[in-house]
Protein backbone atom coordinates (compact mmCIF):
# COMPACT_ATOMS: atom_id res chain seq x y z
CA UNK A 1 0.00 0.00 0.00
CA UNK A 2 1.53 3.28 -1.32
CA UNK A 3 2.11 5.49 1.98
CA UNK A 4 0.33 9.29 1.23
CA UNK A 5 -0.34 12.50 3.56
CA UNK A 6 -4.05 12.58 3.83
CA UNK A 7 -5.02 16.04 4.61
CA UNK A 8 -7.91 15.54 6.66
CA UNK A 9 -9.32 17.51 9.88
CA UNK A 10 -8.52 14.86 12.81
CA UNK A 11 -10.78 16.38 15.13
CA UNK A 12 -12.41 13.22 15.31
CA UNK A 13 -10.80 11.64 17.60
CA UNK A 14 -11.93 13.92 20.32
CA UNK A 15 -14.96 12.71 19.72
CA UNK A 16 -16.46 15.67 19.60
CA UNK A 17 -17.15 18.51 22.13
CA UNK A 18 -20.35 17.81 24.04
CA UNK A 19 -22.68 19.71 26.26
CA UNK A 20 -25.56 19.35 27.99
CA UNK A 21 -28.54 21.88 28.49
CA UNK A 22 -31.42 20.65 30.85
CA UNK A 23 -34.02 23.93 31.59
CA UNK A 24 -36.44 22.66 34.45
CA UNK A 25 -39.78 25.16 35.57
CA UNK A 26 -42.40 24.35 38.12
CA UNK A 27 -40.94 20.77 38.60
CA UNK A 28 -40.87 19.71 35.06
CA UNK A 29 -38.22 19.39 32.29
CA UNK A 30 -39.36 22.49 30.05
CA UNK A 31 -36.47 21.41 27.30
CA UNK A 32 -33.42 19.20 27.33
CA UNK A 33 -30.55 20.20 24.62
CA UNK A 34 -27.57 18.69 23.73
CA UNK A 35 -25.03 20.14 22.07
CA UNK A 36 -22.48 18.16 19.70
CA UNK A 37 -19.43 19.03 17.34
CA UNK A 38 -19.50 16.54 14.80
CA UNK A 39 -16.99 15.87 12.10
CA UNK A 40 -18.33 14.43 8.88
CA UNK A 41 -19.30 17.30 7.40
CA UNK A 42 -16.07 18.64 7.35
CA UNK A 43 -15.07 15.17 5.39
CA UNK A 44 -17.84 16.14 3.05
CA UNK A 45 -15.99 19.04 1.92
CA UNK A 46 -12.37 17.04 1.44
CA UNK A 47 -14.10 14.14 -0.46
CA UNK A 48 -15.48 16.60 -3.04
CA UNK A 49 -12.42 16.29 -5.98
CA UNK A 50 -10.83 13.68 -4.58
CA UNK A 51 -10.75 10.05 -6.38
CA UNK A 52 -13.64 7.08 -5.68
CA UNK A 53 -10.84 5.20 -4.87
CA UNK A 54 -9.99 7.02 -1.90
CA UNK A 55 -13.31 7.31 0.04
CA UNK A 56 -12.64 4.29 1.98
CA UNK A 57 -9.02 5.76 3.97
CA UNK A 58 -10.64 8.90 4.13
CA UNK A 59 -13.70 8.28 5.73
CA UNK A 60 -11.82 5.49 8.09
CA UNK A 61 -10.15 8.58 9.43
CA UNK A 62 -13.52 10.52 10.91
CA UNK A 63 -14.18 8.16 13.43
CA UNK A 64 -11.40 6.42 15.38
CA UNK A 65 -13.71 3.81 17.00
CA UNK A 66 -16.06 2.76 13.95
CA UNK A 67 -13.45 3.14 10.92
CA UNK A 68 -14.96 -0.07 9.47
CA UNK A 69 -18.53 1.26 9.02
CA UNK A 70 -17.28 4.27 7.31
CA UNK A 71 -15.35 2.19 5.27
CA UNK A 72 -18.19 -0.12 4.54
CA UNK A 73 -21.15 2.33 3.95
CA UNK A 74 -18.26 4.52 1.25
CA UNK A 75 -16.90 1.03 -0.54
CA UNK A 76 -20.65 -0.28 -0.93
CA UNK A 77 -22.18 3.52 -1.81
CA UNK A 78 -19.28 3.86 -4.43
CA UNK A 79 -20.23 -0.05 -6.03
CA UNK A 80 -23.46 1.23 -5.93
CA UNK A 81 -22.57 3.76 -8.33
CA UNK A 82 -20.38 2.24 -10.31
CA UNK A 83 -22.62 -0.99 -10.95
CA UNK A 84 -20.50 -3.49 -9.16
CA UNK A 85 -21.72 -6.45 -6.71
CA UNK A 86 -19.08 -7.94 -4.15
CA UNK A 87 -20.45 -10.79 -3.39
CA UNK A 88 -19.01 -14.64 -2.45
CA UNK A 89 -15.82 -14.65 -0.18
CA UNK A 90 -15.12 -10.91 -0.19
CA UNK A 91 -19.01 -10.13 1.23
CA UNK A 92 -18.42 -12.71 4.05
CA UNK A 93 -14.91 -11.10 4.95
CA UNK A 94 -16.54 -8.20 5.08
CA UNK A 95 -19.10 -9.53 7.44
CA UNK A 96 -16.03 -10.74 9.87
CA UNK A 97 -14.13 -7.14 9.71
CA UNK A 98 -17.68 -5.67 10.76
CA UNK A 99 -17.71 -8.42 13.79
CA UNK A 100 -14.31 -7.22 14.45
CA UNK A 101 -15.38 -3.80 15.00
CA UNK A 102 -19.07 -4.34 16.68
CA UNK A 103 -16.59 -6.81 19.02
CA UNK A 104 -14.41 -3.61 19.45
CA UNK A 105 -16.45 -1.31 20.07
CA UNK A 106 -19.53 -2.55 22.05
CA UNK A 107 -16.91 -4.24 24.08
CA UNK A 108 -14.75 -0.91 25.10
CA UNK A 109 -18.54 0.74 25.98
CA UNK A 110 -19.87 -1.86 27.77
CA UNK A 111 -17.05 -2.01 29.70
CA UNK A 112 -15.30 1.10 30.25
CA UNK A 113 -18.13 3.66 29.65
CA UNK A 114 -21.19 2.62 30.21
CA UNK A 115 -21.06 -0.31 33.39
CA UNK A 116 -19.90 2.17 35.94
CA UNK A 117 -22.93 4.25 35.59
CA UNK A 118 -24.56 1.42 36.57
CA UNK A 119 -21.99 -0.14 39.15
CA UNK A 120 -21.73 3.61 40.86
CA UNK A 121 -18.31 4.31 39.48
CA UNK A 122 -17.04 7.27 38.22
CA UNK A 123 -15.21 5.36 35.77
CA UNK A 124 -13.61 2.65 34.48
CA UNK A 125 -10.48 3.01 36.58
CA UNK A 126 -12.34 3.52 39.89
CA UNK A 127 -14.56 0.21 38.93
CA UNK A 128 -11.39 -1.89 38.25
CA UNK A 129 -10.14 -1.28 41.44
CA UNK A 130 -13.31 -3.38 42.90
CA UNK A 131 -14.38 -5.53 39.69
CA UNK A 132 -10.92 -6.18 38.45
CA UNK A 133 -12.25 -9.49 37.24
CA UNK A 134 -14.83 -8.19 34.99
CA UNK A 135 -12.75 -5.65 33.51
CA UNK A 136 -9.95 -8.01 32.53
CA UNK A 137 -12.86 -10.49 30.75
CA UNK A 138 -13.91 -7.07 29.04
CA UNK A 139 -10.17 -6.33 28.11
CA UNK A 140 -9.69 -9.62 27.03
CA UNK A 141 -12.86 -9.94 24.97
CA UNK A 142 -12.09 -6.57 23.25
CA UNK A 143 -8.68 -8.35 21.86
CA UNK A 144 -10.82 -10.74 19.66
CA UNK A 145 -11.79 -7.63 18.12
CA UNK A 146 -8.45 -6.29 18.20
CA UNK A 147 -7.44 -9.63 16.48
CA UNK A 148 -10.23 -9.93 13.43
CA UNK A 149 -9.58 -5.92 12.57
CA UNK A 150 -5.66 -6.12 12.72
CA UNK A 151 -5.86 -9.12 10.71
CA UNK A 152 -8.44 -8.06 7.89
CA UNK A 153 -7.86 -4.50 8.08
CA UNK A 154 -4.06 -4.39 8.13
CA UNK A 155 -3.69 -2.96 11.37
CA UNK A 156 -6.05 -2.21 14.56
CA UNK A 157 -6.31 1.17 13.98
CA UNK A 158 -7.69 2.78 11.00
CA UNK A 159 -7.52 -0.32 8.30
CA UNK A 160 -6.10 0.19 5.27
CA UNK A 161 -6.75 -3.14 3.65
CA UNK A 162 -10.20 -2.25 2.21
CA UNK A 163 -10.69 -1.38 -1.04
CA UNK A 164 -13.73 -0.50 -3.40
CA UNK A 165 -14.61 -3.86 -4.74
CA UNK A 166 -12.42 -5.99 -2.26
CA UNK A 167 -9.45 -6.19 -0.02
CA UNK A 168 -5.54 -5.31 -1.43
CA UNK A 169 -5.06 -8.63 -0.05
CA UNK A 170 -7.38 -11.61 1.60
CA UNK A 171 -6.10 -14.34 3.89
CA UNK A 172 -5.66 -17.10 3.78
CA UNK A 173 -6.97 -20.48 5.70
CA UNK A 174 -4.41 -20.80 7.62
CA UNK A 175 -4.32 -16.92 8.70
CA UNK A 176 -7.87 -17.15 10.06
CA UNK A 177 -7.10 -20.12 11.94
CA UNK A 178 -5.48 -18.45 15.47
CA UNK A 179 -8.51 -16.06 14.72
CA UNK A 180 -11.20 -19.02 14.96
CA UNK A 181 -9.35 -20.18 18.69
CA UNK A 182 -9.50 -17.06 19.98
CA UNK A 183 -13.20 -16.24 18.96
CA UNK A 184 -13.89 -19.69 20.73
CA UNK A 185 -12.12 -18.07 23.85
CA UNK A 186 -14.19 -14.75 23.08
CA UNK A 187 -17.31 -15.81 22.75
CA UNK A 188 -17.46 -17.74 26.17
CA UNK A 189 -16.74 -14.30 27.67
CA UNK A 190 -19.34 -12.82 25.28
CA UNK A 191 -21.59 -14.94 26.95
CA UNK A 192 -20.51 -14.03 30.50
CA UNK A 193 -20.70 -10.45 29.48
CA UNK A 194 -24.25 -10.94 28.67
CA UNK A 195 -24.78 -12.78 31.91
CA UNK A 196 -23.09 -9.79 33.77
CA UNK A 197 -24.72 -7.20 32.12
CA UNK A 198 -28.51 -8.72 32.65
CA UNK A 199 -27.92 -8.19 36.76
CA UNK A 200 -27.20 -5.01 36.71
CA UNK A 201 -30.49 -2.45 37.81
CA UNK A 202 -31.85 -0.51 34.83
CA UNK A 203 -34.71 2.17 35.25
CA UNK A 204 -37.93 1.51 34.44
CA UNK A 205 -37.89 3.82 31.37
CA UNK A 206 -39.57 3.07 27.85
CA UNK A 207 -40.66 5.11 24.86
CA UNK A 208 -42.92 3.66 22.06
CA UNK A 209 -39.77 4.59 19.69
CA UNK A 210 -40.15 4.68 15.46
CA UNK A 211 -37.06 1.99 15.08
CA UNK A 212 -35.05 2.31 11.90
CA UNK A 213 -32.48 -0.51 11.02
CA UNK A 214 -31.30 -2.32 8.36
CA UNK A 215 -33.01 -5.70 7.40
CA UNK A 216 -31.87 -8.51 5.27
CA UNK A 217 -33.17 -11.71 3.94
CA UNK A 218 -31.63 -14.26 6.07
CA UNK A 219 -28.87 -12.08 8.27
CA UNK A 220 -28.29 -10.58 11.40
CA UNK A 221 -27.45 -6.91 9.64
CA UNK A 222 -24.04 -5.63 8.65
CA UNK A 223 -23.23 -4.28 5.24
CA UNK A 224 -26.75 -4.57 3.52
CA UNK A 225 -30.65 -4.71 3.63
CA UNK A 226 -33.50 -2.22 3.19
CA UNK A 227 -34.23 0.61 5.41
CA UNK A 228 -36.81 -0.84 7.96
CA UNK A 229 -39.05 0.78 10.46
CA UNK A 230 -41.63 -0.36 12.65
CA UNK A 231 -43.91 1.90 11.22
CA UNK A 232 -43.64 0.05 8.08
CA UNK A 233 -41.06 2.09 6.23
CA UNK A 234 -39.71 -0.77 4.00
CA UNK A 235 -37.06 1.16 1.37
CA UNK A 236 -33.61 0.46 -0.37
CA UNK A 237 -30.77 3.21 1.31
CA UNK A 238 -30.96 4.86 -2.88
CA UNK A 239 -34.79 6.24 -1.27
CA UNK A 240 -33.03 7.80 1.77
CA UNK A 241 -33.56 11.44 1.17
CA UNK A 242 -36.86 10.79 0.19
CA UNK A 243 -37.85 10.07 3.52
CA UNK A 244 -35.11 11.77 5.63
CA UNK A 245 -34.26 15.17 6.30
CA UNK A 246 -31.71 17.16 8.48
CA UNK A 247 -31.56 20.24 9.37
CA UNK A 248 -29.51 22.76 11.29
CA UNK A 249 -29.96 23.98 14.84
CA UNK A 250 -28.05 26.59 16.28
CA UNK A 251 -26.44 24.49 19.19
CA UNK A 252 -25.16 22.20 17.39
CA UNK A 253 -22.75 21.65 14.45
CA UNK A 254 -24.35 18.18 14.02
CA UNK A 255 -27.00 18.23 11.54
CA UNK A 256 -30.62 16.60 13.25
CA UNK A 257 -32.05 14.07 10.90
CA UNK A 258 -35.98 13.64 11.19
CA UNK A 259 -38.22 11.49 9.38
CA UNK A 260 -40.00 13.91 6.55
CA UNK A 261 -43.34 14.68 8.60
CA UNK A 262 -43.13 12.09 10.76
CA UNK A 263 -40.44 13.59 14.01
CA UNK A 264 -37.14 11.87 15.66
CA UNK A 265 -36.35 8.24 15.22
CA UNK A 266 -34.00 5.87 16.64
CA UNK A 267 -31.03 4.06 15.11
CA UNK A 268 -28.53 1.62 16.66
CA UNK A 269 -28.79 -1.81 18.79
CA UNK A 270 -32.21 -1.10 20.39
CA UNK A 271 -33.55 -0.93 16.69
CA UNK A 272 -31.46 -3.13 15.23
CA UNK A 273 -32.37 -5.84 17.99
CA UNK A 274 -35.74 -5.03 17.81
CA UNK A 275 -36.60 -4.80 14.04
CA UNK A 276 -33.85 -8.31 13.30
CA UNK A 277 -34.46 -10.43 17.11
CA UNK A 278 -35.63 -13.41 14.53
CA UNK A 279 -32.00 -12.93 12.68
CA UNK A 280 -29.95 -13.42 15.16
CA UNK A 281 -28.39 -16.51 15.75
CA UNK A 282 -29.94 -19.72 18.14
CA UNK A 283 -27.18 -18.91 20.97
CA UNK A 284 -27.75 -14.99 21.00
CA UNK A 285 -31.78 -15.75 21.33
CA UNK A 286 -30.85 -18.03 23.97
CA UNK A 287 -28.74 -15.61 25.86
CA UNK A 288 -31.14 -12.67 25.29
CA UNK A 289 -34.46 -14.50 26.38
CA UNK A 290 -32.13 -15.57 29.87
CA UNK A 291 -31.47 -11.99 30.04
CA UNK A 292 -35.05 -11.34 30.62
CA UNK A 293 -35.26 -9.63 27.13
CA UNK A 294 -38.33 -10.09 24.82
CA UNK A 295 -38.06 -10.34 21.06
CA UNK A 296 -38.25 -6.26 21.50
CA UNK A 297 -36.50 -3.94 23.82
CA UNK A 298 -38.21 -0.30 24.12
CA UNK A 299 -36.13 0.51 27.58
CA UNK A 300 -32.91 2.11 26.46
CA UNK A 301 -30.87 1.97 29.84
CA UNK A 302 -31.15 -1.73 28.62
CA UNK A 303 -29.22 -1.36 25.65
CA UNK A 304 -25.85 -2.64 27.50
CA UNK A 305 -27.76 -5.65 27.34
CA UNK A 306 -28.30 -5.59 23.66
CA UNK A 307 -25.17 -4.76 22.85
CA UNK A 308 -23.38 -7.95 24.77
CA UNK A 309 -25.68 -9.87 22.71
CA UNK A 310 -24.60 -8.15 19.63
CA UNK A 311 -20.92 -8.91 21.20
CA UNK A 312 -21.81 -12.69 21.21
CA UNK A 313 -23.96 -12.23 17.95
CA UNK A 314 -21.18 -11.29 16.38
CA UNK A 315 -18.17 -13.76 18.07
CA UNK A 316 -20.78 -16.36 16.91
CA UNK A 317 -20.99 -15.25 13.23
CA UNK A 318 -16.97 -14.77 13.14
CA UNK A 319 -16.49 -18.30 13.76
CA UNK A 320 -19.30 -19.31 11.17
CA UNK A 321 -17.80 -16.99 8.23
CA UNK A 322 -14.38 -18.53 9.36
CA UNK A 323 -15.69 -21.95 9.06
CA UNK A 324 -16.80 -21.20 5.74
CA UNK A 325 -14.04 -19.38 4.24
CA UNK A 326 -12.30 -20.00 0.92
CA UNK A 327 -10.11 -17.75 -0.17
CA UNK A 328 -11.71 -15.82 -4.11
CA UNK A 329 -9.41 -16.54 -6.66
CA UNK A 330 -8.85 -12.60 -6.91
CA UNK A 331 -8.34 -9.88 -3.79
CA UNK A 332 -11.20 -6.97 -5.75
CA UNK A 333 -13.34 -7.38 -8.21
CA UNK A 334 -12.72 -5.36 -11.30
CA UNK A 335 -14.15 -1.69 -11.05
CA UNK A 336 -14.18 0.93 -13.79
CA UNK A 337 -15.24 4.51 -13.04
CA UNK A 338 -18.18 5.90 -14.62
CA UNK A 339 -20.48 8.80 -13.87
CA UNK A 340 -23.41 7.93 -11.81
CA UNK A 341 -24.30 8.50 -8.10
CA UNK A 342 -24.63 5.37 -5.54
CA UNK A 343 -26.07 5.38 -2.07
CA UNK A 344 -25.44 2.83 1.13
CA UNK A 345 -26.15 2.21 4.30
CA UNK A 346 -24.76 -0.32 6.65
CA UNK A 347 -24.79 -0.55 10.55
CA UNK A 348 -22.04 1.21 12.32
CA UNK A 349 -22.02 -0.22 15.99
CA UNK A 350 -24.27 2.90 17.10
CA UNK A 351 -26.27 2.61 14.39
CA UNK A 352 -27.36 3.35 10.63
CA UNK A 353 -24.56 5.11 8.72
CA UNK A 354 -25.42 6.20 5.46
CA UNK A 355 -23.41 7.58 2.25
CA UNK A 356 -24.33 9.21 -0.73
CA UNK A 357 -22.01 9.77 -3.75
CA UNK A 358 -21.95 11.22 -6.94
CA UNK A 359 -18.81 10.21 -9.21
CA UNK A 360 -17.67 12.13 -12.40
CA UNK A 361 -17.07 9.96 -15.28
CA UNK A 362 -13.53 9.46 -14.78
CA UNK A 363 -14.42 8.64 -11.01
CA UNK A 364 -13.46 12.16 -9.07
CA UNK A 365 -16.43 12.36 -6.46
CA UNK A 366 -18.41 15.69 -7.22
CA UNK A 367 -20.42 15.53 -4.09
CA UNK A 368 -20.74 13.58 -0.63
CA UNK A 369 -23.23 13.28 2.14
CA UNK A 370 -22.33 11.39 5.36
CA UNK A 371 -25.30 11.36 7.99
CA UNK A 372 -23.86 9.35 11.08
CA UNK A 373 -25.74 7.26 13.48
CA UNK A 374 -25.16 10.02 16.40
CA UNK A 375 -26.72 12.60 14.05
CA UNK A 376 -29.73 11.05 13.59
CA UNK A 377 -30.39 10.07 17.51
CA UNK A 378 -29.38 13.21 18.03
CA UNK A 379 -33.08 14.37 18.70
CA UNK A 380 -34.19 11.06 20.28
CA UNK A 381 -31.25 11.53 23.11
CA UNK A 382 -32.93 14.57 23.47
CA UNK A 383 -36.49 13.29 23.74
CA UNK A 384 -35.03 10.52 26.20
CA UNK A 385 -33.93 13.62 28.17
CA UNK A 386 -36.98 15.43 28.42
CA UNK A 387 -39.08 12.73 28.86
CA UNK A 388 -36.99 10.30 31.86
CA UNK A 389 -35.43 12.96 33.46
CA UNK A 390 -38.92 14.29 35.11
CA UNK A 391 -38.68 11.85 37.56
CA UNK A 392 -35.18 12.32 38.89
CA UNK A 393 -35.82 15.75 39.38
CA UNK A 394 -35.74 14.89 43.24
CA UNK A 395 -31.82 14.19 42.91
CA UNK A 396 -29.27 16.49 44.10
CA UNK A 397 -27.17 17.92 41.08
CA UNK A 398 -24.53 15.62 41.44
CA UNK A 399 -26.65 12.85 40.98
CA UNK A 400 -28.94 14.05 38.51
CA UNK A 401 -25.95 14.78 36.21
CA UNK A 402 -25.01 11.39 36.62
CA UNK A 403 -28.33 9.76 35.65
CA UNK A 404 -28.42 12.56 32.26
CA UNK A 405 -25.11 11.31 31.41
CA UNK A 406 -26.03 7.46 31.52
CA UNK A 407 -29.38 8.51 29.31
CA UNK A 408 -26.80 10.02 26.66
CA UNK A 409 -24.31 7.00 26.62
CA UNK A 410 -27.37 4.99 26.45
CA UNK A 411 -26.76 6.06 22.46
CA UNK A 412 -22.92 4.95 22.94
CA UNK A 413 -22.88 8.46 20.80
CA UNK A 414 -19.75 9.46 19.19
CA UNK A 415 -19.29 11.65 22.11
CA UNK A 416 -18.51 8.85 24.36
CA UNK A 417 -15.42 9.88 25.08
CA UNK A 418 -16.27 13.23 25.83
CA UNK A 419 -19.76 12.30 27.47
CA UNK A 420 -17.61 11.75 30.22
CA UNK A 421 -16.67 15.45 30.56
CA UNK A 422 -20.14 16.66 29.74
CA UNK A 423 -21.13 19.77 30.93
CA UNK A 424 -24.55 20.13 32.70
CA UNK A 425 -25.64 23.64 32.88
CA UNK A 426 -29.05 22.60 34.90
CA UNK A 427 -31.52 25.93 35.13
CA UNK A 428 -33.86 25.21 37.54
CA UNK A 429 -35.31 28.37 37.65
CA UNK B 1 0.86 -14.09 29.13
CA UNK B 2 2.25 -15.35 32.18
CA UNK B 3 5.74 -15.98 33.48
CA UNK B 4 8.15 -13.48 34.12
CA UNK B 5 7.55 -10.14 32.79
CA UNK B 6 11.15 -9.56 30.93
CA UNK B 7 9.64 -8.12 27.62
CA UNK B 8 11.18 -4.95 27.18
CA UNK B 9 9.13 -2.25 25.05
CA UNK B 10 8.82 1.31 23.52
CA UNK B 11 5.93 2.28 22.28
CA UNK B 12 5.41 5.79 20.57
CA UNK B 13 1.91 7.25 20.79
CA UNK B 14 0.53 9.81 18.80
CA UNK B 15 -1.33 10.71 15.45
CA UNK B 16 1.19 11.02 12.75
CA UNK B 17 -1.05 13.35 10.57
CA UNK B 18 -1.83 15.90 13.45
CA UNK B 19 1.69 18.22 13.53
CA UNK B 20 3.65 17.63 16.74
CA UNK B 21 0.95 14.80 17.75
CA UNK B 22 3.71 12.49 15.71
CA UNK B 23 6.43 13.08 18.42
CA UNK B 24 6.03 10.06 20.14
CA UNK B 25 6.05 8.34 16.95
CA UNK B 26 8.67 9.82 15.22
CA UNK B 27 11.01 8.78 18.42
CA UNK B 28 9.90 5.44 17.73
CA UNK B 29 11.23 5.53 14.12
CA UNK B 30 14.08 6.23 15.13
CA UNK B 31 14.95 3.72 17.08
CA UNK B 32 15.24 0.60 15.08
CA UNK B 33 18.80 -1.20 15.18
CA UNK B 34 19.98 1.63 18.37
CA UNK B 35 18.88 -0.66 21.17
CA UNK B 36 19.63 -4.00 22.26
CA UNK B 37 17.63 -6.54 20.15
CA UNK B 38 15.38 -7.82 22.73
CA UNK B 39 13.52 -4.18 23.03
CA UNK B 40 10.46 -4.12 21.20
CA UNK B 41 9.42 -0.64 19.24
CA UNK B 42 6.14 0.07 18.56
CA UNK B 43 3.21 3.04 17.62
CA UNK B 44 0.09 3.23 18.82
CA UNK B 45 -2.39 5.62 18.20
CA UNK B 46 -3.01 5.75 22.57
CA UNK B 47 -6.52 4.20 22.76
CA UNK B 48 -6.25 2.75 26.56
CA UNK B 49 -7.70 -0.80 25.91
CA UNK B 50 -5.10 -1.35 22.96
CA UNK B 51 -2.17 0.48 24.61
CA UNK B 52 -3.10 -1.54 28.30
CA UNK B 53 -2.74 -4.73 26.16
CA UNK B 54 0.50 -3.61 24.23
CA UNK B 55 2.21 -3.11 27.59
CA UNK B 56 0.08 -5.57 30.48
CA UNK B 57 2.74 -8.69 29.81
CA UNK B 58 6.04 -6.43 29.87
CA UNK B 59 8.47 -5.74 32.51
CA UNK B 60 9.92 -2.27 31.16
CA UNK B 61 7.11 -0.18 29.37
CA UNK B 62 8.98 3.29 27.55
CA UNK B 63 5.94 5.10 26.50
CA UNK B 64 6.75 8.38 24.49
CA UNK B 65 3.75 11.01 23.50
CA UNK B 66 3.14 14.32 22.72
CA UNK B 67 1.94 17.00 25.62
CA UNK B 68 0.37 19.83 25.82
CA UNK B 69 1.09 21.56 29.24
CA UNK B 70 1.57 24.96 28.42
CA UNK B 71 5.51 24.69 28.70
CA UNK B 72 7.91 25.90 25.73
CA UNK B 73 7.79 23.72 22.55
CA UNK B 74 10.14 21.27 22.58
CA UNK B 75 10.39 20.84 26.19
CA UNK B 76 11.17 17.12 27.47
CA UNK B 77 9.54 15.82 30.93
CA UNK B 78 9.96 12.29 32.17
CA UNK B 79 7.99 10.65 34.55
CA UNK B 80 8.45 7.46 36.48
CA UNK B 81 4.72 6.38 36.35
CA UNK B 82 5.63 2.94 38.20
CA UNK B 83 6.08 5.17 41.32
CA UNK B 84 3.18 7.52 40.94
CA UNK B 85 0.45 8.32 38.30
CA UNK B 86 1.41 11.32 35.40
CA UNK B 87 0.66 14.73 37.19
CA UNK B 88 -2.54 16.27 36.21
CA UNK B 89 -0.80 18.86 34.85
CA UNK B 90 0.95 16.84 32.52
CA UNK B 91 -1.18 17.45 30.04
CA UNK B 92 -1.08 14.50 27.93
CA UNK B 93 -2.60 14.70 24.68
CA UNK B 94 -4.16 11.18 24.83
CA UNK B 95 -5.83 12.04 28.14
CA UNK B 96 -9.24 13.52 26.32
CA UNK B 97 -11.25 9.86 26.38
CA UNK B 98 -9.51 7.18 26.95
CA UNK B 99 -5.51 7.65 26.53
CA UNK B 100 -2.36 6.58 27.67
CA UNK B 101 -3.44 8.09 31.53
CA UNK B 102 -6.27 5.96 31.71
CA UNK B 103 -4.10 2.81 30.33
CA UNK B 104 -1.69 3.60 32.97
CA UNK B 105 -4.28 4.10 35.89
CA UNK B 106 -6.26 0.89 34.08
CA UNK B 107 -2.55 -1.24 34.73
CA UNK B 108 -2.36 -0.36 37.70
CA UNK B 109 -5.67 -0.92 39.27
CA UNK B 110 -5.46 -4.45 37.73
CA UNK B 111 -1.94 -4.96 38.98
CA UNK B 112 -0.83 -5.37 35.11
CA UNK B 113 1.31 -2.34 35.66
CA UNK B 114 5.29 -3.03 34.15
CA UNK B 115 7.09 -3.22 36.98
CA UNK B 116 9.67 -0.11 34.92
CA UNK B 117 7.12 1.92 33.26
CA UNK B 118 8.35 5.31 32.06
CA UNK B 119 6.14 7.97 30.05
CA UNK B 120 8.55 10.46 28.02
CA UNK B 121 6.06 13.87 26.86
CA UNK B 122 7.78 15.99 24.68
CA UNK B 123 5.66 19.51 24.68
CA UNK B 124 4.49 19.86 21.05
CA UNK B 125 3.85 23.34 19.81
CA UNK B 126 1.02 22.77 17.23
CA UNK B 127 -1.43 20.12 16.31
CA UNK B 128 -1.98 21.04 12.78
CA UNK B 129 -3.77 18.80 10.69
CA UNK B 130 -1.27 17.44 8.01
CA UNK B 131 1.57 19.64 9.02
CA UNK B 132 5.56 18.24 9.76
CA UNK B 133 6.84 18.32 13.49
CA UNK B 134 8.08 22.14 14.13
CA UNK B 135 11.32 22.57 14.81
CA UNK B 136 11.76 22.03 18.58
CA UNK B 137 10.10 19.85 18.40
CA UNK B 138 12.09 17.62 15.94
CA UNK B 139 15.04 18.59 17.87
CA UNK B 140 13.37 17.29 21.22
CA UNK B 141 12.67 14.19 19.08
CA UNK B 142 16.19 13.22 18.52
CA UNK B 143 17.25 14.15 22.04
CA UNK B 144 14.38 11.54 23.32
CA UNK B 145 15.32 8.89 21.28
CA UNK B 146 18.88 9.67 22.29
CA UNK B 147 18.60 9.50 26.02
CA UNK B 148 16.22 6.11 25.55
CA UNK B 149 19.68 4.96 23.74
CA UNK B 150 20.91 5.59 27.01
CA UNK B 151 18.15 4.24 29.54
CA UNK B 152 18.65 0.65 27.01
CA UNK B 153 22.60 0.67 26.71
CA UNK B 154 24.29 0.22 23.14
CA UNK B 155 22.41 -2.73 20.47
CA UNK B 156 25.04 -5.64 21.46
CA UNK B 157 23.97 -5.10 25.13
CA UNK B 158 21.29 -8.51 25.18
CA UNK B 159 20.61 -10.61 27.87
CA UNK B 160 22.95 -13.49 29.00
Amino acid sequence: MASRTIKVNYLARVEGESGLKVVVRDGKVRSAELSIFEPPRFFEALLRGRAFTEAPDITARICGICPVAYQMSAVHAMENALGVAVGGPLRELRRLLYCGEWIESHTLHIYMLHAPDFLGYAGAIDMAREHGDAVRRGLELKKAGNAIVACLGGREIHPINVRVGGFYRVPSRRDLAPLAEHLERARDLALDTVRWVAGFDFPDRARDYVFVALRHAREYPFNEGHIVSNRGLDIPASAYDAHFEESHVTRSTALHSQLRGGGSYLVGPLARYSLNFDRLSPLAQAAARDAGLGATCTNPYQSIVVRAVEVLYACDEALRVIAAYEPPDQPVAIVAPRAGTGQAATEAPRGLLYHSYRLEADGTIADARIVPPTSQNQPSIEADLASYIDGFLDLPDEALRHRCEQTVRNYDPCISCAAHFLRLDMDRG
Amino acid sequence: MSGARTRRLVIGVGNPERGDDAAGRAVARLLPGTLPADVEIAEGDGEATSLLAQIEACGTAVLVDASASGAPAGTVRRFDVAAAPLPQDAGSLSSHGLGLAAAIELARALGQLPPRCVVYAIEGASFTDGEPLSPAVAAAVDDVAGRLRAEFGPPTATEG
